[in-house]
């Protein structure tokens, strides 16, 4: 059902202030139907810019980002994305933002009811599908936003840091979540993290990128089966290499800065 | 709100005294009693409500025309960008002539009589309401305009899910203004154009038979409608608006 995700040679360059600046160059990757792909990197190597293509949100690039063979020529409703930021609507209910994804969705009155509240539940928030954003802490707002990502079920599933703001306990609960709908539903995932713990567990496929411009560095294949184990010794040190390599490119990019003088300070490792 | 009273009061007291201890002389100013009681007779004799009435119901025609005609000139100006560029030089242009200037213009369209007036407070309502509309619409968020790209809204939804409710305060704001600046404009061309009944025509009338508490008396209506319409406005914002951090 689902189709293959073929990212070749896209290069994707901002001009700000008159300035090219390049984002993504030379990015080539293949997500395979039902896939759950982790995406690392530096803040600023381009992640989110690489999820606003695959979602259509921007067609001014170079190369070619194609679904079984079609060219992604602008959103649709099999690709859903939930951004960095919540993006909530303020003057909406939560229950309506969450309803919001279904509006265009082939369901009757009902049955979008139902989803509506199913999510809201999924994500801890039933008692809540009257409040408005205002009246939501951050990370509340945050799993509104993934309730409205999910409740429409794509085929394709973008998510850029979805649980950044959450407390451990709910973040590893939304993860188990978010695999359980995943694995039941082959929805191929994208999700970008800056935390490596949380990419090891629930990718098949973990990749690296490197800043300036920003590109796939590393490629780490996850092959154990599900459902995991957070402790697994296996996951512990595909973390460690992950975490080793991560520093090889912060310090790779952080080299020139090096050549100055150095006083006793700053002589420390960056990463402790 | 019980606070605001104590000026008004105040200055109400002083007009009475001013006027009975001789301070100014009754016939340019007279007390503040003999207006209200001048209010009572013609309550009773001179059909005040229905002037009243007549002003009113002029102000609300008007009123309504040109807010809806300003709703919708605002929001073409603030989302097409071609009909911002047709039509938003000449707009601007014509909005910084005085509004009593196109008096004799519209009397010559449209005469002196009931349609003219409405006209022409049409005009007064329009220009507030096309500026915030324009405005609010152009300042909708970026970001979730892009969430109604994934959601594949169509033109529709756009403009009902994020540019309105994006609008809205700025919207209010403009009504509310408009609100303002069409009873202002309903006493204008009661009194440039005096036929037909309306409070305006009550003050001209007190002017010329030279009865200052006429005169006074429409001066007083007029400004408790106003205030009346305003305060009606702002609570009628606050409640649409109640979404924002109340
Ligand atoms: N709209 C834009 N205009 C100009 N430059 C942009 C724009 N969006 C992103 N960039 C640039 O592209 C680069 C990558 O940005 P991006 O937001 O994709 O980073 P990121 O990997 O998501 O970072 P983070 O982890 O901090 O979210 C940055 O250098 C940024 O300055
Ligand atoms: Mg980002």
């Amino acid at each position: 059902m689902a189709a293959t995700l073929d990212i070749k040679g896209v290069e994707k360059t901002f001009s700000i202030d008159g300035r090219a600046v390049p984002a993504l160059a030379g990015v080539d990757l293949k997500v395979e139907p039902g896939e759950f792909l982790t995406v690392l990197g530096a803040s600023g190597c381009g992640k989110s810019t690489l999820l606003r293509l695959i979602a259509g949100l921007d067609t001014s690039y170079e190369g070619s980002i194609s679904l079984d063979g079609q060219r992604i020529r602008g959103p649709s409703l099999d690709r859903g994305i939930v951004f960095q930021e919540p993006r909530l609507f303020p003057w909406l209910t939560a229950a309506r933002n969450v309803a919001l994804a279904l509006e265009n969705a082939p369901l009757a009155r009902e049955a979008k009811r139902r989803a509506v509240d199913e999510h809201l539940a999924l994500v801890g928030l039933s008692s809540f599908g009257n409040a408005y954003p205002h009246q939501l802490s951050g990370g509340m707002a945050q799993r509104v936003a993934i309730a409205r990502g999910l409740v429409n079920r794509p085929e394709i599933l973008l998510l850029d840091e979805p649980f950044g703001a959450l407390d451990a306990l709910t973040r590893a609960h939304l993860q188990d979540e978010l695999q359980r709908i995943q694995q039941d539903e082959q929805i191929t995932t994208v999700l970008v993290t800056h935390d490596v713990e949380e990419a090891v567990y629930l990718g098949d496929r973990v990749i690296v990128m490197a800043p300036r411009p920003g590109r796939v560095a590393h490629v780490f294949d996850i092959d154990l089966p599900r459902p995991r184990r957070r402790t697994d010794d296996r996951l512990v040190q595909q973390r460690a290499r992950i975490l080793e390599t991560l520093e090889e490119i912060s310090g790779e990019s952080a080299r020139p800065l090096a050549t100055q003088p150095v006083g006793p300070l700053e002589a420390r490792p960056a990463l402790a | 709100m019980r606070r605001g009273l104590t000026l008004p009061l105040i200055l109400l007291l002083a007009w009475e005294l001013a006027s009975r201890l001789g301070l100014a002389d009754p016939r340019i100013l007279p007390p503040a009693s003999q207006v209200l009681l001048r209010g009572w007779a013609a309550f009773w004799n001179d059909d005040l409500l229905g002037n009243l009435l007549a002003s009113l119901t002029r102000d609300l025609a008007g009123f309504s025309l040109g807010t809806l005609a300003g709703l919708c000139f605002g929001t073409l100006l603030g989302l097409s960008r071609l009909g911002d560029r047709l039509l938003g030089p000449s707009f601007h242009g014509l909005k910084q002539i005085a509004i009593f200037a196109w008096i004799p213009l519209i009397s010559m369209w449209f005469g002196i009589g009931e349609l003219a007036k409405i006209v022409f407070i049409a005009i007064a309502a329009f220009v507030p309401v096309v500026l915030n509309t324009e405005e609010g619409m152009r300042g909708a968020s970026r970001q979730l305009i892009e969430v109604g790209r994934v959601l594949t809204f169509n033109r529709r939804q756009r403009l009902t899910r994020i540019f309105l409710p994006s609008a809205l305060p700025a919207i209010l704001t403009g009504i509310q203004l408009a609100l303002m600046a069409s009873w202002l404009a309903t006493i204008g061309t009661e009194y440039f154009m005096t036929v037909g009944p309306g409070i305006g025509g009550l003050i001209i009338e007190g002017r010329e038979r030279f009865e200052m508490d006429q005169v006074m008396l429409g001066i007083l209506i007029l400004g408790v409608v106003g205030f009346a319409l305003n305060a009606v406005a702002g609570h009628l914002g606050r409640v649409l608006t109640r979404y924002e951090t109340a």
